[in-house]
Protein backbone atom coordinates (compact mmCIF):
# COMPACT_ATOMS: atom_id res chain seq x y z
CA UNK A 1 0.00 0.00 0.00
CA UNK A 2 2.59 2.68 1.00
CA UNK A 3 4.81 1.43 -1.73
CA UNK A 4 2.26 2.40 -4.38
CA UNK A 5 1.33 5.72 -2.78
CA UNK A 6 5.60 6.21 -2.83
CA UNK A 7 5.33 5.12 -6.46
CA UNK A 8 2.32 7.64 -7.58
CA UNK A 9 4.46 10.42 -5.71
CA UNK A 10 7.58 9.79 -7.47
CA UNK A 11 5.55 9.44 -10.63
CA UNK A 12 3.08 12.94 -10.51
CA UNK A 13 6.02 14.40 -9.34
CA UNK A 14 7.95 13.68 -12.93
CA UNK A 15 5.37 14.20 -14.95
CA UNK A 16 2.15 15.69 -13.78
CA UNK A 17 3.31 17.34 -11.08
CA UNK A 18 6.73 18.43 -11.82
CA UNK A 19 8.11 21.87 -10.24
CA UNK A 20 9.85 23.03 -13.56
CA UNK A 21 7.59 22.91 -16.53
CA UNK A 22 3.91 22.64 -14.67
CA UNK A 23 4.59 25.06 -11.34
CA UNK A 24 7.11 26.93 -13.34
CA UNK A 25 9.22 27.05 -9.07
CA UNK A 26 12.80 27.28 -8.30
CA UNK A 27 14.31 28.11 -11.95
CA UNK A 28 16.01 31.26 -10.44
CA UNK A 29 19.06 29.97 -9.61
CA UNK A 30 20.01 27.40 -11.73
CA UNK A 31 18.79 28.83 -14.95
CA UNK A 32 22.45 30.08 -14.60
CA UNK A 33 24.37 27.23 -14.57
CA UNK A 34 22.65 25.45 -17.26
CA UNK A 35 25.30 26.39 -19.82
CA UNK A 36 27.66 23.69 -19.14
CA UNK A 37 26.81 20.73 -18.59
CA UNK A 38 29.39 19.30 -15.83
CA UNK A 39 27.64 22.13 -13.71
CA UNK A 40 24.47 21.85 -14.15
CA UNK A 41 24.96 18.21 -13.15
CA UNK A 42 26.67 19.12 -9.79
CA UNK A 43 23.97 21.48 -9.19
CA UNK A 44 21.25 19.34 -9.82
CA UNK A 45 23.22 16.46 -7.57
CA UNK A 46 23.45 19.14 -4.92
CA UNK A 47 19.97 20.28 -4.78
CA UNK A 48 18.20 16.24 -4.78
CA UNK A 49 20.84 15.78 -1.93
CA UNK A 50 19.02 18.86 -0.05
CA UNK A 51 15.29 18.34 -1.03
CA UNK A 52 15.48 14.80 0.29
CA UNK A 53 17.40 15.20 3.27
CA UNK A 54 15.76 18.64 4.19
CA UNK A 55 12.03 17.17 3.48
CA UNK A 56 13.43 13.82 5.28
CA UNK A 57 14.72 15.96 8.53
CA UNK A 58 11.76 18.29 8.58
CA UNK A 59 9.08 15.22 8.43
CA UNK A 60 11.17 13.02 11.28
CA UNK A 61 10.62 16.83 13.54
CA UNK A 62 7.16 17.31 12.49
CA UNK A 63 5.26 17.12 15.74
CA UNK A 64 8.03 19.23 17.35
CA UNK A 65 8.35 22.20 15.17
CA UNK A 66 6.00 24.82 16.97
CA UNK A 67 3.58 26.36 14.24
CA UNK A 68 4.48 29.49 14.41
CA UNK A 69 7.84 29.44 13.91
CA UNK A 70 8.23 26.82 11.17
CA UNK A 71 9.45 28.54 8.47
CA UNK A 72 12.41 29.76 10.63
CA UNK A 73 13.23 26.14 11.05
CA UNK A 74 12.53 25.11 7.54
CA UNK A 75 15.01 27.63 6.67
CA UNK A 76 17.85 26.52 8.88
CA UNK A 77 17.11 22.96 8.15
CA UNK A 78 17.70 23.98 4.54
CA UNK A 79 20.54 25.87 4.97
CA UNK A 80 22.66 22.87 7.41
CA UNK A 81 22.00 20.78 4.32
CA UNK A 82 23.34 23.34 1.58
CA UNK A 83 26.73 24.15 4.03
CA UNK A 84 26.98 20.52 3.63
CA UNK A 85 26.64 20.65 0.05
CA UNK A 86 28.90 23.72 -0.17
CA UNK A 87 31.42 22.45 2.03
CA UNK A 88 31.90 19.22 0.36
CA UNK A 89 32.17 21.18 -3.17
CA UNK A 90 34.52 23.35 -1.60
CA UNK A 91 37.25 20.48 -0.51
CA UNK A 92 36.62 17.84 -3.39
CA UNK A 93 35.57 20.20 -6.29
CA UNK A 94 37.34 23.46 -6.08
CA UNK A 95 36.94 24.87 -9.30
CA UNK A 96 33.46 23.91 -9.99
CA UNK A 97 32.65 25.46 -6.48
CA UNK A 98 34.40 28.59 -7.93
CA UNK A 99 32.36 28.40 -11.12
CA UNK A 100 28.99 27.90 -9.72
CA UNK A 101 29.62 30.98 -7.34
CA UNK A 102 27.14 31.80 -5.15
CA UNK A 103 24.29 29.47 -6.50
CA UNK A 104 25.26 26.82 -4.44
CA UNK A 105 24.02 29.02 -1.62
CA UNK A 106 21.00 30.20 -3.55
CA UNK A 107 19.17 26.15 -2.86
CA UNK A 108 18.13 27.59 -0.01
CA UNK A 109 16.06 30.20 -1.24
CA UNK A 110 14.82 27.57 -3.91
CA UNK A 111 11.36 27.35 -3.95
CA UNK A 112 10.77 23.67 -4.64
CA UNK A 113 12.80 22.72 -1.59
CA UNK A 114 10.84 25.39 0.61
CA UNK A 115 7.07 23.94 -1.17
CA UNK A 116 7.89 20.69 -0.46
CA UNK A 117 9.08 21.08 2.61
CA UNK A 118 5.82 23.38 3.61
CA UNK A 119 3.35 21.14 1.78
CA UNK A 120 4.41 17.79 2.39
CA UNK A 121 7.05 17.29 4.95
CA UNK A 122 4.94 18.78 7.94
CA UNK A 123 2.07 16.92 6.92
CA UNK A 124 3.36 14.13 6.01
CA UNK A 125 5.57 10.68 7.87
CA UNK A 126 9.34 10.75 7.22
CA UNK A 127 9.22 7.72 4.46
CA UNK A 128 6.71 9.34 2.04
CA UNK A 129 8.51 12.85 2.26
CA UNK A 130 11.89 11.40 1.46
CA UNK A 131 10.39 9.98 -1.70
CA UNK A 132 8.68 13.20 -2.59
CA UNK A 133 11.99 15.55 -1.57
CA UNK A 134 14.02 12.82 -3.85
CA UNK A 135 11.84 12.89 -6.73
CA UNK A 136 10.79 16.46 -6.64
CA UNK A 137 14.57 16.74 -6.73
CA UNK A 138 14.70 14.81 -10.05
CA UNK A 139 12.14 15.79 -11.94
CA UNK A 140 13.58 18.93 -11.54
CA UNK A 141 17.16 17.92 -12.53
CA UNK A 142 16.58 15.82 -15.65
CA UNK A 143 14.69 19.10 -17.06
CA UNK A 144 17.67 20.96 -16.79
CA UNK A 145 20.22 18.39 -17.30
CA UNK A 146 18.07 18.47 -21.25
CA UNK A 147 18.30 22.62 -21.22
CA UNK A 148 22.07 22.20 -20.48
CA UNK A 149 22.39 19.75 -23.13
CA UNK A 150 20.66 22.05 -26.08
CA UNK A 151 22.74 25.26 -24.60
CA UNK A 152 25.90 23.66 -24.75
CA UNK A 153 25.78 21.96 -27.78
CA UNK A 154 24.49 24.65 -29.76
CA UNK A 155 26.55 27.45 -27.85
CA UNK A 156 30.14 26.05 -27.88
CA UNK A 157 29.46 22.86 -30.27
CA UNK A 158 30.21 20.31 -28.02
CA UNK A 159 28.68 18.27 -25.07
CA UNK A 160 30.76 17.79 -22.09
CA UNK A 161 33.67 18.86 -23.49
CA UNK A 162 33.57 16.08 -26.53
CA UNK A 163 33.09 18.36 -29.60
CA UNK A 164 30.01 16.81 -31.80
CA UNK A 165 29.53 19.05 -34.82
CA UNK A 166 32.32 19.16 -36.20
CA UNK A 167 34.81 22.20 -37.15
CA UNK A 168 32.62 23.57 -39.45
CA UNK A 169 30.17 24.39 -36.87
CA UNK A 170 29.36 28.12 -35.72
CA UNK A 171 28.56 28.76 -31.98
CA UNK A 172 25.54 30.36 -31.41
CA UNK A 173 27.06 31.98 -28.66
CA UNK A 174 23.68 33.45 -27.29
CA UNK A 175 23.01 30.20 -25.79
CA UNK A 176 25.64 30.05 -23.20
CA UNK A 177 24.81 33.96 -22.45
CA UNK A 178 21.75 34.93 -20.40
CA UNK A 179 18.89 35.29 -23.28
CA UNK A 180 19.45 31.48 -24.29
CA UNK A 181 18.49 30.28 -21.17
CA UNK A 182 14.99 31.99 -21.29
CA UNK A 183 14.63 31.21 -24.68
CA UNK A 184 15.06 27.17 -24.18
CA UNK A 185 13.54 27.30 -21.13
CA UNK A 186 10.03 28.79 -23.11
CA UNK A 187 10.49 26.41 -26.26
CA UNK A 188 10.79 23.21 -23.65
CA UNK A 189 7.60 24.99 -21.95
CA UNK A 190 6.12 25.57 -24.89
CA UNK A 191 6.67 21.51 -26.38
CA UNK A 192 5.46 20.06 -23.27
CA UNK A 193 2.50 21.86 -22.29
CA UNK A 194 1.37 22.23 -26.21
CA UNK A 195 2.28 18.42 -27.39
CA UNK A 196 3.26 16.02 -24.17
CA UNK A 197 0.55 16.73 -21.89
CA UNK A 198 -2.44 18.01 -24.03
CA UNK A 199 -3.15 14.42 -25.40
CA UNK A 200 -2.79 13.13 -21.75
CA UNK A 201 -5.31 15.81 -20.33
CA UNK A 202 -7.94 14.93 -23.07
CA UNK A 203 -7.69 11.00 -21.66
CA UNK A 204 -7.90 11.95 -18.80
CA UNK A 205 -11.03 13.83 -18.91
CA UNK B 1 41.87 46.22 -11.09
CA UNK B 2 40.98 49.28 -10.71
CA UNK B 3 38.57 50.02 -7.81
CA UNK B 4 35.31 50.53 -9.13
CA UNK B 5 33.13 53.63 -7.49
CA UNK B 6 29.76 53.75 -5.75
CA UNK B 7 28.03 55.10 -8.97
CA UNK B 8 29.35 52.98 -11.29
CA UNK B 9 28.47 49.98 -9.31
CA UNK B 10 25.27 51.16 -9.28
CA UNK B 11 24.67 51.96 -12.73
CA UNK B 12 25.98 48.45 -14.03
CA UNK B 13 23.95 46.74 -11.36
CA UNK B 14 21.08 48.09 -13.39
CA UNK B 15 21.91 48.22 -16.86
CA UNK B 16 24.86 45.71 -17.57
CA UNK B 17 24.49 43.42 -14.50
CA UNK B 18 20.94 43.75 -14.35
CA UNK B 19 20.29 40.59 -11.17
CA UNK B 20 17.42 39.59 -12.96
CA UNK B 21 18.43 39.62 -17.26
CA UNK B 22 21.79 38.60 -16.19
CA UNK B 23 22.06 36.28 -12.92
CA UNK B 24 18.09 34.78 -13.60
CA UNK B 25 17.87 35.44 -9.68
CA UNK B 26 14.28 36.64 -8.24
CA UNK B 27 12.39 34.68 -11.50
CA UNK B 28 9.42 33.40 -9.21
CA UNK B 29 7.88 36.21 -8.31
CA UNK B 30 8.86 37.85 -11.37
CA UNK B 31 7.01 35.34 -13.09
CA UNK B 32 4.61 34.85 -10.54
CA UNK B 33 3.70 38.92 -10.24
CA UNK B 34 3.89 40.62 -13.16
CA UNK B 35 0.76 40.92 -14.49
CA UNK B 36 -0.32 44.35 -12.97
CA UNK B 37 1.80 46.83 -13.14
CA UNK B 38 0.43 48.21 -10.01
CA UNK B 39 1.79 44.97 -8.36
CA UNK B 40 4.95 44.83 -9.79
CA UNK B 41 5.52 48.68 -8.74
CA UNK B 42 4.54 47.40 -5.22
CA UNK B 43 6.87 44.71 -5.17
CA UNK B 44 9.66 46.29 -7.04
CA UNK B 45 9.94 49.10 -4.24
CA UNK B 46 10.21 46.93 -2.24
CA UNK B 47 12.77 44.25 -3.42
CA UNK B 48 14.86 47.75 -4.02
CA UNK B 49 14.37 48.97 -0.90
CA UNK B 50 15.21 45.14 1.38
CA UNK B 51 17.95 44.76 -0.98
CA UNK B 52 19.78 47.77 -0.50
CA UNK B 53 19.40 47.64 3.74
CA UNK B 54 20.31 44.20 3.50
CA UNK B 55 23.51 44.24 1.61
CA UNK B 56 24.27 46.85 3.85
CA UNK B 57 23.28 44.63 7.18
CA UNK B 58 25.23 41.41 5.61
CA UNK B 59 28.18 43.16 5.00
CA UNK B 60 28.42 44.67 8.41
CA UNK B 61 28.02 40.97 10.01
CA UNK B 62 30.54 39.07 7.66
CA UNK B 63 33.04 41.68 8.20
CA UNK B 64 32.80 42.18 11.86
CA UNK B 65 31.42 39.10 12.95
CA UNK B 66 31.84 36.27 10.77
CA UNK B 67 35.47 37.22 9.82
CA UNK B 68 37.05 37.83 12.48
CA UNK B 69 35.36 34.70 14.29
CA UNK B 70 36.41 33.00 11.39
CA UNK B 71 32.97 31.89 10.80
CA UNK B 72 32.47 32.29 6.95
CA UNK B 73 31.42 28.80 6.62
CA UNK B 74 27.89 29.78 8.25
CA UNK B 75 27.27 32.89 5.94
CA UNK B 76 24.20 31.10 4.30
CA UNK B 77 22.48 30.81 7.27
CA UNK B 78 23.83 34.03 8.91
CA UNK B 79 22.74 36.15 5.91
CA UNK B 80 19.17 34.43 5.64
CA UNK B 81 18.32 34.98 9.46
CA UNK B 82 19.64 38.83 9.13
CA UNK B 83 17.26 38.91 6.27
CA UNK B 84 13.85 37.19 7.87
CA UNK B 85 14.75 39.23 10.78
CA UNK B 86 14.92 42.82 8.79
CA UNK B 87 12.18 41.65 6.95
CA UNK B 88 9.69 40.75 9.91
CA UNK B 89 10.82 44.12 11.48
CA UNK B 90 10.61 46.30 8.36
CA UNK B 91 6.83 44.56 8.18
CA UNK B 92 6.34 45.34 12.12
CA UNK B 93 7.53 48.83 11.61
CA UNK B 94 5.29 49.82 8.35
CA UNK B 95 2.51 48.90 10.18
CA UNK B 96 2.87 50.66 12.78
CA UNK B 97 3.74 53.85 11.31
CA UNK B 98 1.87 54.19 8.04
CA UNK B 99 -1.27 51.62 7.46
CA UNK B 100 -1.69 52.54 3.43
CA UNK B 101 1.70 51.74 3.08
CA UNK B 102 1.31 48.53 4.78
CA UNK B 103 -2.00 47.39 3.24
CA UNK B 104 0.37 48.50 -0.29
CA UNK B 105 3.65 46.67 0.43
CA UNK B 106 2.36 44.29 3.66
CA UNK B 107 1.32 41.60 1.07
CA UNK B 108 4.84 41.66 -0.36
CA UNK B 109 7.23 41.84 2.44
CA UNK B 110 6.73 37.99 3.30
CA UNK B 111 7.35 36.94 -0.46
CA UNK B 112 10.45 38.98 -0.24
CA UNK B 113 12.27 36.58 1.93
CA UNK B 114 12.60 33.91 -0.30
CA UNK B 115 13.16 35.74 -2.77
CA UNK B 116 16.34 34.70 -3.75
CA UNK B 117 17.88 38.30 -5.50
CA UNK B 118 18.03 39.54 -2.35
CA UNK B 119 20.13 36.54 -1.01
CA UNK B 120 21.87 36.52 -4.18
CA UNK B 121 23.16 40.24 -4.12
CA UNK B 122 25.01 39.44 -0.07
CA UNK B 123 26.32 36.72 -1.74
CA UNK B 124 27.68 37.94 -4.41
CA UNK B 125 29.37 41.25 -2.51
CA UNK B 126 30.79 38.47 -0.64
CA UNK B 127 32.32 37.03 -3.45
CA UNK B 128 33.14 39.69 -4.98
CA UNK B 129 34.87 41.47 -2.20
CA UNK B 130 33.57 45.10 -1.87
CA UNK B 131 34.11 47.11 0.17
CA UNK B 132 31.05 49.05 2.42
CA UNK B 133 30.11 51.39 -0.15
CA UNK B 134 30.48 49.38 -3.04
CA UNK B 135 28.30 46.81 -1.55
CA UNK B 136 25.84 49.37 -0.93
CA UNK B 137 25.72 50.78 -4.51
CA UNK B 138 25.68 46.75 -5.38
CA UNK B 139 22.46 46.39 -2.78
CA UNK B 140 20.42 49.52 -4.07
CA UNK B 141 21.50 48.87 -8.73
CA UNK B 142 20.41 45.13 -8.08
CA UNK B 143 17.43 46.36 -6.12
CA UNK B 144 16.47 49.05 -9.03
CA UNK B 145 17.33 46.76 -11.94
CA UNK B 146 15.08 44.09 -10.85
CA UNK B 147 12.64 46.83 -10.41
CA UNK B 148 13.01 48.37 -13.73
CA UNK B 149 12.84 44.80 -15.04
CA UNK B 150 9.41 43.72 -13.13
CA UNK B 151 7.86 46.97 -14.48
CA UNK B 152 8.50 46.30 -18.14
CA UNK B 153 7.13 43.08 -18.32
CA UNK B 154 4.24 43.97 -16.08
CA UNK B 155 3.78 46.63 -18.90
CA UNK B 156 4.50 44.31 -21.76
CA UNK B 157 2.17 42.08 -20.26
CA UNK B 158 -0.78 44.00 -19.52
CA UNK B 159 -0.80 44.82 -23.50
CA UNK B 160 -0.53 41.47 -24.41
CA UNK B 161 -3.09 40.16 -22.14
CA UNK B 162 -5.82 43.23 -24.50
CA UNK B 163 -4.85 41.85 -27.55
CA UNK B 164 -3.05 39.36 -28.86
CA UNK B 165 -3.33 35.10 -29.54
CA UNK B 166 -0.73 33.61 -28.07
CA UNK B 167 -0.42 29.74 -29.01
CA UNK B 168 -1.86 27.70 -25.77
CA UNK B 169 1.17 25.86 -24.39
CA UNK B 170 3.15 29.41 -24.04
CA UNK B 171 0.33 30.71 -22.03
CA UNK B 172 0.98 32.06 -18.93
CA UNK B 173 4.96 31.20 -18.26
CA UNK B 174 6.28 30.25 -21.24
CA UNK B 175 5.21 33.44 -23.31
CA UNK B 176 7.01 35.14 -20.07
CA UNK B 177 10.01 33.42 -20.42
CA UNK B 178 10.28 34.47 -23.77
CA UNK B 179 9.44 38.61 -23.46
CA UNK B 180 12.01 38.23 -20.61
CA UNK B 181 15.07 36.66 -22.97
CA UNK B 182 13.81 39.24 -25.49
CA UNK B 183 14.53 42.20 -22.53
CA UNK B 184 17.85 39.86 -21.70
CA UNK B 185 18.94 40.31 -25.54
CA UNK B 186 18.09 44.04 -25.04
CA UNK B 187 20.03 44.81 -22.01
CA UNK B 188 22.89 43.00 -23.57
CA UNK B 189 23.45 46.05 -25.71
CA UNK B 190 24.37 47.74 -22.60
CA UNK B 191 27.65 45.50 -22.42
CA UNK B 192 31.05 46.69 -22.36
CA UNK B 193 30.32 49.84 -21.34
CA UNK B 194 31.21 48.74 -17.15
CA UNK B 195 31.49 45.14 -16.14
CA UNK B 196 31.23 43.91 -12.68
CA UNK B 197 32.95 40.45 -11.90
Amino acid sequence: MTAKRNWTVFKENLGTQNPVFVQVLGICSTLAVTNVLRNTLVMCLGLVFVTALSNLTLSLLRNRIPPRIRMMVEVLVIACMVILVDIYLKAFYPDISRQLGPYVGLIITNCIIMGHAEAVALTNPPLISFVDGLSAGIGYSYVLLVIACVRELLGTGAIWGLPLLGPNWTNWSVMVMAPGGFFVLAVFIWIIKGWVMRPARKAGA
Amino acid sequence: MEQLGFFTILFSAVFTNNILLTNYLGMCSFLGCSREIKTALGLGTAVSFVTAATSILNWLVYAYILVPFDLVYLRFIVFIVVIAAFVQLVEMIIERVSEPLYNALGIFLPLITVNCAILGVSLFMVIRNYTFWQAFGYGLGAGLGWALAILAMAGIRQRLAQRSRIPRGLEGPGIALIIAGTMALAFMGFNGMVSLN
